[in-house]
């Protein structure tokens, strides 16, 4: 049976993050993400988890680091300038190895922008926000019940890949209350950072097949009392400036996400089989694409749309893959053409990728989506 | 000593600091603290900023972190938080503290959260060639105040106090059992605790202000300062250009995850 409820987004992702196992939260308030330091604030006591508000959202993301580090599941959630602060951190977590999520609530930008209002301008600088070459996992979720699913993936995906992982939701799904569709004692499958075979000689940052190296928690015995640097660094952990050494490094905190891509990325088709025009959207763009589809095909037009459940990494093959022998690719997204770059990158060059902009605080219509289509002589 | 040098550093690494540096002397002066301490080095967790000082972790044979410029505390309060049961410390520059790290430390006063900080003061940016920081004095000369510095500096053991810390003390590498002793003493005392380890920087700060040789400067280091009991005694004249050392705030007040534990308690709850 269905356990039937409404639920914000905000909060969703609070129930993810306790059913994922999250721990320890920290986080500086800001709009429209704050519900979800209050609910952690209100369920963590409760549970023997723990929350802390920060002095700002660089302790965020330093305290959630140092919780990383000695073993927790950690995460914070913020928006735009907050996210912003971040980055800094962002990239020593990448780099370190150290598995955490943020929950990134979008709203307009740049600056203070629109607090209150739907933006999807952060797409970009989630990917290349912080500074040297990493990888990174973005998830986008587009209902609130699949908030709730994406922050338990978010979770997993830390620990399988030593990553932070980052949960990129619009202003409008993180405030929307609509019907949460979890089955009532729902367990998820719930995946740990892999452990060493033997903590004997642990080499914190060791080269293994899958490009992850096996993790033991500071201050948990034997093997634990190794180092740990924002430095570039060797298997040992301690500082290197090899260039062997260097490339292998940095070249393996990209290719230990990248080279995964087909288990990490997850998109949703929808018509996509026979489709001649194809939307591809993701977040809260692809729930009026998605109405503007059943709509058209209701018409008997051959529309479909390719949902972006991932957005890091890219997943090149299959976008490419379905945009090809397509008459024209549409992509409507809430800032001046971000995502659309990729796509237009593996896009056969004979098919067309057009981009749908809109950055003035409101949500697409599917009728705006189906004039443009109309306009643009798609259809 | 030696033994003790064996026991709390790591044998595999050469470190980095000039001739004359005092953060050796800091080094040590914590090794012997955690010899007094009798803490099993599996059980700590040292963490540090960037800069000069930090690379002290490197060197420590415990669960190390070297973090990000400034970012020491609110890394090692989340740690702090998560596994109470770990003795950490924190080592900080004094830029690193003080500049990018003020707000962080000012929080970390206030929360008297149980960890025990250790600022190596030398009063400039050593690392990145000698700029002055919000701990080098007015007058001084660093190479972003060639002219001399017109910034006022920072007590650091006031904006300890005034940001609430619970143990406050400052020690010099000149004096190295006082310094290690305030060390211990600021382990065992239960919240946050301060350490302003003053050390020479020869290389970066003696070099621009007349006293290059590092002798010179523990010399210097010995003149000026005096402890707060021996101050006691003495007359504002005798205490002018001085600069007092020893425990300045010694005093409880509920713990940061103490009181979190107790709210956890309260609701009998834990899948911990
Ligand atoms: S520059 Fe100064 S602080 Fe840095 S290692 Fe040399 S003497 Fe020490």
């Amino acid at each position: 049976m269905a356990k039937v409820k409404l639920l914000q987004g905000n909060q969703a992702c609070l129930e993810g993050a306790i059913s994922a196992g999250a721990d320890f939260f920290a986080g500086y308030p800001i709009t429209p993400s704050s519900e979800v330091a209050e609910q952690a604030a209100t369920k963590f006591p409760k549970l023997g988890r723990k929350f802390m508000q920060m002095e700002d959202e660089i302790a965020s993301m330093a305290a959630i680091i140092g919780a990383s580090a000695v073993g927790h599941k950690a995460f914070t959630a913020t928006s735009g300038p907050g996210f912003s602060l971040m980055q800094e951190l962002l990239g020593y977590a990448a780099n370190a190895e150290l598995p955490l999520v943020v929950v990134n609530v979008m709203r307009g930008g740049p600056s203070t922008g629109l607090p209150t209002l739907p933006a999807q301008g952060d797409v970009q600088q989630v990917r290349w926000g912080t500074h040297g070459d990493h990888s990174i996992i973005v998830l986008s979720p587009y209902s609130v019940t699949e908030v709730y699913y994406q922050t338990i993936r978010a979770f997993n995906l830390a620990e399988q890949y030593r990553t932070p992982v980052i949960l990129l939701m619009d202003e409008v799904i993180g405030h929307l209350r609509e019907r949460f569709d979890v089955p009532e004692g729902y367990q998820p499958e719930i995946i740990n950072r892999k452990a060493p075979e033997s903590k004997e000689n642990y080499l914190p940052f060791r080269n293994t097949e899958d490009g992850v190296p096996p993790f033991i928690a500071l201050g948990q015995g034997e093997g634990s009392r190794y180092h740990i640097t924002g430095l570039t660094h060797g298997e040992s952990g301690f500082y290197s400036s090899n260039p062997q050494v260097v490339d292998q490094f940095i070249r393996r905190l990209s290719s230990k996400i990248e080279d995964h891509v087909d288990e990490i990325a997850e998109v949703e088709e929808c018509y996509t089989e026979d489709a001649e025009i194809l939307l591809v959207a993701y977040g809260c763009s692809a729930r009026a694409s998605r109405a503007a589809v059943e709509k058209l095909r209701a018409q008997g037009q051959k529309v479909g749309l390719l949902r972006l459940l991932t957005l890091w990494p890219f997943p090149d093959k299959l976008v490419a893959k379905h945009c090809a022998g397509k008459k024209a690719v549409i992509m409507p997204e809430l800032n001046l053409g971000q995502m659309v770059r990729e796509v237009q990158r593996v896009c056969p060059s004979d098919v067309p990728v057009k981009s749908f902009t809109k950055i003035d605080g409101s949500l697409f219509t599917p009728e705006e989506i189906i004039n443009f289509m109309k306009k643009g002589g798609c259809l | 000593m030696k033994a003790v040098y064996e026991k709390y550093f790591r044998s595999n690494l050469p470190h980095i600091w000039c001739a004359g540096c005092g953060h050796g002397t800091v080094m040590a002066a914590y090794a012997l603290a955690l010899e007094k301490l009798g803490y099993d080095k599996n059980d700590v967790l040292a963490i540090s900023g960037i800069g000069c000082s930090s690379r002290i972790t490197g060197y420590l044979d415990s669960s190390t972190m070297h973090t990000a410029h400034g970012r020491a505390l609110p890394v090692a309060s989340g740690a702090k938080m998560c596994e109470p049961r770990l003795k950490v410390f924190v080592f900080m520059g004094d830029g690193d503290c003080t500049a990018i790290g003020g707000n962080h430390f000012i929080h970390a006063c206030r929360r008297n959260i149980d960890i025990t900080a250790i600022v190596m003061n030398n009063n400039i940016y050593g690392m990145t060639g000698g700029q002055y920081s919000p701990l080098t004095p007015y007058g001084k000369k660093a190479t972003t105040a060639p002219y001399g510095n017109i910034d006022h500096s920072f007590d650091l053991v006031e904006l300890a106090k005034g940001a609430g810390a619970t143990y406050v003390a400052r020690g010099d590498v000149s004096h190295m059992k006082q310094l290690s002793d305030l060390i211990v003493e600021g382990a065992q005392h239960k919240g946050f605790s301060v350490i302003e380890a003053m050390t020479p920087c020869p290389t970066s700060f003696g070099r621009y202000n007349k006293t290059p040789d590092p002798a010179q400067m523990l010399q210097i280091f010995r003149d000026v300062t005096v402890s707060v009991k021996r101050a006691e005694k003495m007359t504002a004249e005798e205490l002018e250009g001085k600069i007092l050392t020893g425990v300045f705030v010694n005093r409880e007040a509920p713990e940061y995850v103490e009181d979190y534990q107790k709210l956890i308690d309260s609701f009998q709850g834990g899948d911990k």
